[in-house]
Formats: C-alpha cells, sequence, structure tokens
C-alpha cells in the first residue's frame, strides 16, 4: 500500500504532510488543556522523523532515473500546476529532512520552549521548502518561496531574552531586503508569461527555442531579473550583506535550519539555467561574481570578531563555491557542485548547533576573545576540529572531495586557472580563520572562575553528534555519493526526460465524477 | 489606456524605490506597498489587456484569446495581492516591534550620525 500511495501521490506528499503536521500543532499549541500542549513536540518530532523517512523512499525512487511527474487539481500539465521529482529535488528533500530533524532535535533541547509556535513555524518553513523542491511551475515556486520566506521571518525573530534586539534589527532588514526581491520576482514572472505565454518550467524550457528574436533580448532580461532574485537567496556578492547579520541573530536550531536556505537559491539557479534559459545566460556575470563572493566571504571570515558570525560568512563562502559550480554550467562542475552542496549543508547546520554549545560554556559569549571555558576543551574542540576539517576543504572528509572534483571539472573551462586560484585562496583564508578562531576558543581560555557549565540536556549532544555522523557518513560513502550526484547532473543537462515526464503526465481517471453525477441527476428529473 | 497604465506602474515603481530608499521603516512599508501595487499593474498587463473584450467565457462565442481577456494574469494578480497584504501587515508588526525595542524608526535601529 506504501508503495501504491509513494508512485501515485509520492511527489505532493512532502509538502502534504508538514502542512498538515503545521496546522495540527497551531491548534495543539493553543489548546486549553496541558495535557494536549505536552504532545506538541512529540507530533512535530514524528513528523519530522516521518519526513526523513519519505525522503528517503523518494530518493530511492528517483535514484533509478525516471522523473515522476505529479498533477495537482488533475488537469493536464501546461494548464494546470505539475509537481515534478527528479534526482536533484529528491537529493535536496533528503538534505532538508536531515537538516531539520537535527535542527528539531537540538530544539527540544529548550530553544523551542522559548516563545510561541516555535513547531508550526518549523513544520511551515519545511512544507515551502519543500514544496520549492518539487514544484515544476515559476509560479508556484514563487508561491513556496512566500512561504518558507514567511516561516522564517517567524522563525528569525523566535527567542525571547539575549539577543531580541538584535534579532528585531536583523529581521527589519531580512524582511525588506526579501519584500523587494519578491517584487522583482513577479516582475520577471510577468515579462515572462507576457514573452512566452506560460509559466510552466517543462512548456518555457519547449518555447523557449521556437522564440522569435525580437522577443529574445526580453526573454533575457527576465531570465536575469529571475537571477537577481535568486542571487538574494542564495547570498550572491552584492546582495549577501544581509546575511551575516541575519543569520548571527538566529537562534542556534533556526541558524542550522537556515543552512539550507541558501541552497534553495542555489537549486532555483541550478534549475532555471539548465532546463529553461542555460548557462549561457549567466556567464560571464555568475562565475565572475561567485568567485568575487568566495573572495569577500574569506575576508570575512578572517576579520570577524563573533564565532556566529564567522559561521555566517563560512555559509556565504559555500554559496559562493556553489554558484560558482552552477554558472560553469558543465556536467562535470554541475555534479562536483552537488556533491559539494550536500557536505556544505551538512556542515554549515553542524556549526551553528557547535557555535551554541561553545558559546554556552563560555558564559554565553562567543566573542573571540580568550575566556574561561567550562568543561575543559576536549569534547567541543573536538568536533571544532572535524568540523573545521570538514568545511575548510582538508582532506580526508568530503569537503576536500567536493573542492578537488570541483578543480578537476573547472579545469578545461575558459575560467579554469581562476577557479583553481580562488577556491584554494579562499580554502586557506578560511583554514587560518577558523585555525585562529580555535586556539583563541580552545587553547588559550583565560584564568577566572570558569562559568557555570550550562544545563545541557541530552538533545544538544545527540543533535550535534548525528550531524557529525551525517559528515562523516559524507566521506565514507563518496563514492556512491559522488555516482548519484553525477547522475543527477547528466539528469539536469538532459532536460528532454523532464520535459517529456511533465507534459507527458495524463491526468488520472477520476474515482467519482461530478460533471457524469449531475448529467445522470438531470435525466432521472 | 495603455498609455495610462504605463505611466501609472512607472509612477508608482519610482516612487515606491524613492520611498524604500529613504531607510524609515514607515517609508520603506509605504515603498514596499507601492511597489506591490505597480508589480500587481504589471502582471495584469502581462496579459495584453485590451478593451472591450469578455472576461467570462460564453458559450455562443469561439473561445480564444482573440474573443476573451486572459484569465490567468488575474489569477496570478489575485495571488500576488494576497500575499503582499499578508507581508506588509507581517512587516508592519516586525516595524513597530523594532521602533519599541530600539527607539528608532530608522531601518538600522539608530539614527545616523
Amino acid at each position: 500500500m506504501t508503495a501504491g500511495l509513494l508512485a501515485t501521490h509520492g511527489p505532493v506528499l512532502p509538502v502534504v504532510l508538514p502542512l498538515l503536521a503545521g496546522a495540527a500543532l497551531v491548534l495543539l499549541e493553543s489548546a486549553r488543556w496541558p495535557a494536549l500542549r505536552r504532545w506538541v513536540p512529540r507530533v512535530s518530532l514524528a513528523a519530522t522523523l516521518l519526513l526523513l523517512l519519505l525522503a528517503v523512499q523518494l530518493a530511492a525512487r528517483a535514484a533509478g532515473g525516471d522523473v515522476q511527474p505529479y498533477l495537482l487539481g488533475n488537469w493536464p500539465a501546461p494548464y494546470g500546476i505539475a509537481l515534478a521529482l527528479d534526482r536533484l529535488g529528491a537529493l535536496m528533500l533528503l538534505l532538508t529532512a536531515l537538516v531539520a530533524c537535527a535542527a528539531l532535535v537540538y530544539a527540544l533541547g529548550g530553544d523551542a520552549a522559548r516563545g510561541l509556535h516555535f513547531h508550526a513555524l518549523f513544520q511551515f518553513q519545511l512544507m515551502g521548502l519543500n514544496g520549492a523542491f518539487l514544484t515544476a511551475d515559476l509560479f508556484n515556486l514563487f508561491v513556496f518561496f512566500e512561504v518558507l520566506l514567511a516561516a522564517s521571518y517567524g522563525l528569525l525573530l523566535h527567542g525571547r531574552g539575549a539577543g531580541q534586539r538584535e534579532r528585531l534589527r536583523a529581521s527589519v532588514h531580512y524582511v525588506i531586503f526579501n519584500l523587494a526581491g519578491s517584487s522583482l520576482f513577479l516582475i520577471a514572472l510577468g515579462l515572462i508569461y507576457g514573452v512566452a505565454g506560460t509559466l510552466n518550467m517543462a512548456d518555457l524550457a519547449v518555447k523557449m527555442a521556437a522564440l522569435p528574436a525580437a522577443d529574445s533580448r526580453l526573454m533575457q532580461a527576465a531570465a536575469l531579473l529571475l537571477l537577481t532574485v535568486f542571487a538574494v537567496k542564495a547570498a550572491l556578492l552584492p546582495l549577501y550583506f544581509w546575511l551575516p547579520d541575519t543569520y548571527a541573530a538566529a537562534s542556534a536550531p533556526v541558524g542550522a535550519l537556515f543552512a539550507i536556505m541558501t541552497k534553495v537559491g542555489v537549486y532555483a539557479v541550478l534549475r532555471v539555467t539548465t532546463l529553461i534559459f542555460g548557462h549561457e545566460v549567466a556567464t560571464p556575470f555568475l562565475p565572475v561574481l561567485a568567485l568575487a563572493t568566495l573572495a569577500l566571504a574569506a575576508v570575512g571570515a578572517l576579520a570577524a570578531t563573533h564565532l556566529r558570525g564567522l559561521v555566517a560568512y563560512l555559509v556565504v563562502a559555500s554559496a559562493g563555491t556553489l554558484l560558482l559550480a552552477a554558472g560553469l554550467g558543465t556536467e562535470g562542475t554541475l555534479a562536483a557542485g552537488l556533491f559539494y552542496l550536500v557536505n556544505s549543508t551538512l556542515v554549515a547546520a553542524l556549526w551553528f548547533l557547535l557555535a551554541d554549545r561553545i558559546a554556552a560554556a563560555r558564559g554565553g559569549s562567543d566573542l573571540l576573545q580568550s575566556r574561561p571555558l567550562a568543561g575543559g576543551w576536549a569534547p567541543l574542540g573536538a568536533v571544532f576540529f572535524i568540523a573545521a576539517v570538514a568545511v575548510a576543504g582538508v582532506p580526508p572528509l568530503a569537503g576536500f572531495m567536493g573542492k578537488a572534483l570541483l578543480l578537476q571539472a573547472a579545469g578545461p573551462t575558459p575560467f579554469g586557472p581562476w577557479v583553481v586560484a580562488g577556491v584554494l585562496a579562499a580554502s586557506l583564508a578560511v583554514m587560518v580563520a577558523l585555525a585562529r578562531a580555535g586556539s583563541i576558543l580552545f587553547w588559550e581560555p583565560s584564568r577566572g572562575p570558569a562559568p557555570t557549565a550550562s544545563s545541557g540536556t541530552a538533545a544538544h549532544p545527540l543533535a550535534i553528534s548525528g550531524l557529525l555522523v551525517a559528515v562523516l557518513c559524507a566521506a565514507a560513502a563518496a563514492g556512491p555519493l559522488a555516482t548519484y550526484t553525477g547522475a543527477a547532473a547528466r539528469q539536469l543537462q538532459q532536460r528532454d526526460g523532464y520535459i517529456a515526464a511533465v507534459l507527458g503526465a495524463r491526468p488520472a481517471a477520476p474515482a467519482w465524477d461530478l460533471r457524469q453525477e449531475m448529467r445522470e441527476r438531470q435525466g432521472a428529473k | 489606456m495603455l498609455l495610462l497604465l504605463t505611466l501609472g506602474i512607472g509612477t508608482l515603481t519610482a516612487c515606491g524605490v524613492w520611498l524604500l530608499l529613504r531607510a524609515r521603516s514607515f517609508d520603506a512599508i509605504l515603498g514596499l506597498t507601492l511597489l506591490s501595487y505597480a508589480v500587481n499593474l504589471f502582471l495584469f498587463a502581462s496579459g495584453r489587456p485590451r478593451v472591450d473584450a469578455e472576461p467570462i467565457l460564453d458559450p455562443g462565442s469561439v473561445a480564444t484569446l482573440a474573443q476573451i481577456t486572459d484569465p490567468l494574469p488575474q489569477a496570478l494578480v489575485l495571488t500576488a495581492i494576497v500575499i503582499a497584504f499578508a507581508m506588509t501587515a507581517l512587516l508592519l508588526a516586525i516595524a513597530l516591534r523594532a521602533r519599541a525595542a530600539t527607539g528608532s524608526d530608522h531601518v538600522d535601529g539608530k539614527e545616523p550620525r
């Protein structure tokens, strides 16, 4: 029965499940009886674990290579809204579910109780993320972006007490910036609809080929507007200044979940450039800006005065590397980029949680100055070391393999030497920044009364070790992972399969035909 | 009519961008509102609006875009209006909280020196 459900309704389940769970959680959380309210964390955790299970199942289905379309509302593709699940989408779903599980477990250690409706917002955020990874329609992508943004505004503000002022200030910037981005998104959609008369991605890909020359300039303008919006989400150079403030102000589990948010922008860039516009539309802007982003992120990491600020710049650096891979656009760089994406997302989430634990052990401060450290350096220092190795791209972890694959694949492209120089220099700068931070934090704790070790619960180490295991697994299973990302990149490049699957999807025969029944009733009268 | 529509979109966008760049939270909210009006009109215009065309399918006429207006942009505009409205309300609430917490309506939370 499960297999049947996955075959018929598989692609829509990752959207429906968090939606229902979120709606139920809103009701439960405002229930009058405390007995019901106690169920909130359990329901939230159960829904997220179920989502992880579902994502594994869907990834196993997608690994076969078939694109699974789903017609919402049972209308044939260019007219109704379609979802489609391919290898890239399934990979993103799985990654989202993994990060979400770790962030939620960590939040159950205390952060979730520090404010209202954390769990409901968390589920709605997951719904928006999953929807964005699954949709095959540009306007629908806009709607899911808004869903995930609306939930992220609430999550960013979540948490009472310390840092509330910083959070409010950061979220005013974040919301205004993203609303301006949404306006640009709609203008791009209006241009695309006005020129091509469709917003279905597969249909658009077909219509692009037959566009009259007069319209192609207009379409290029629309494409670049769209890429600008995605660059806001993905934190590309002139548009990333909101990110360090916002991510440093967010509470730890929210920061960990936001690690996947920049990847939504990268995903959207990948999807529209490979499927619709071709990566030529963004050359040379995208590779050049991505390299500049990488350079500035490295400088930012070196200059960071707080550990969280440093972590935020690590996210910007990984976004720069990913957009570089997307902008070069060959099958090899896409495969390398996707491989790197898995590792960098997991490790970014790990960093946000780890930074919070380190700050807690130092009496709540993550300022990079020597301070007394509670509980000794051994456990946190060891995790710090592994996470630093994973993010800087040092062997033997997957960050190194991702970067090595990217350098190898970027060699023959015209940007080859620049890519090699940029990526290696940025890795070195990140390594220096992390070595400096680590030696300040762990090797020179100042004398003085050690802060009372925070009353950490079992949830914190569980979440961190879970992510650590995931990072190590990504390195241990590098072979199969590289095979999968290679296949995903090939599927992105050979877009005919996607187009045929979405446009060829036939509506299911209705189990109950309203019109038929009305006709029969009229006949009976 | 097209000239009027174009001028309207242009004016609204210009005013919206100018207000948005003033870096006061209330001005920024007004600016975003004006910008969203401009965007809604632009989306509406993307369906090639025409005067005197049927908005709804009539059983007697041929259902091509030469006969009726395109209904899809209208659906898109409706969605965009709902989303922009909700987001403006949300931003207003956040801006009020920020004003109360920081004592300044500058978007940076402090007066520029």
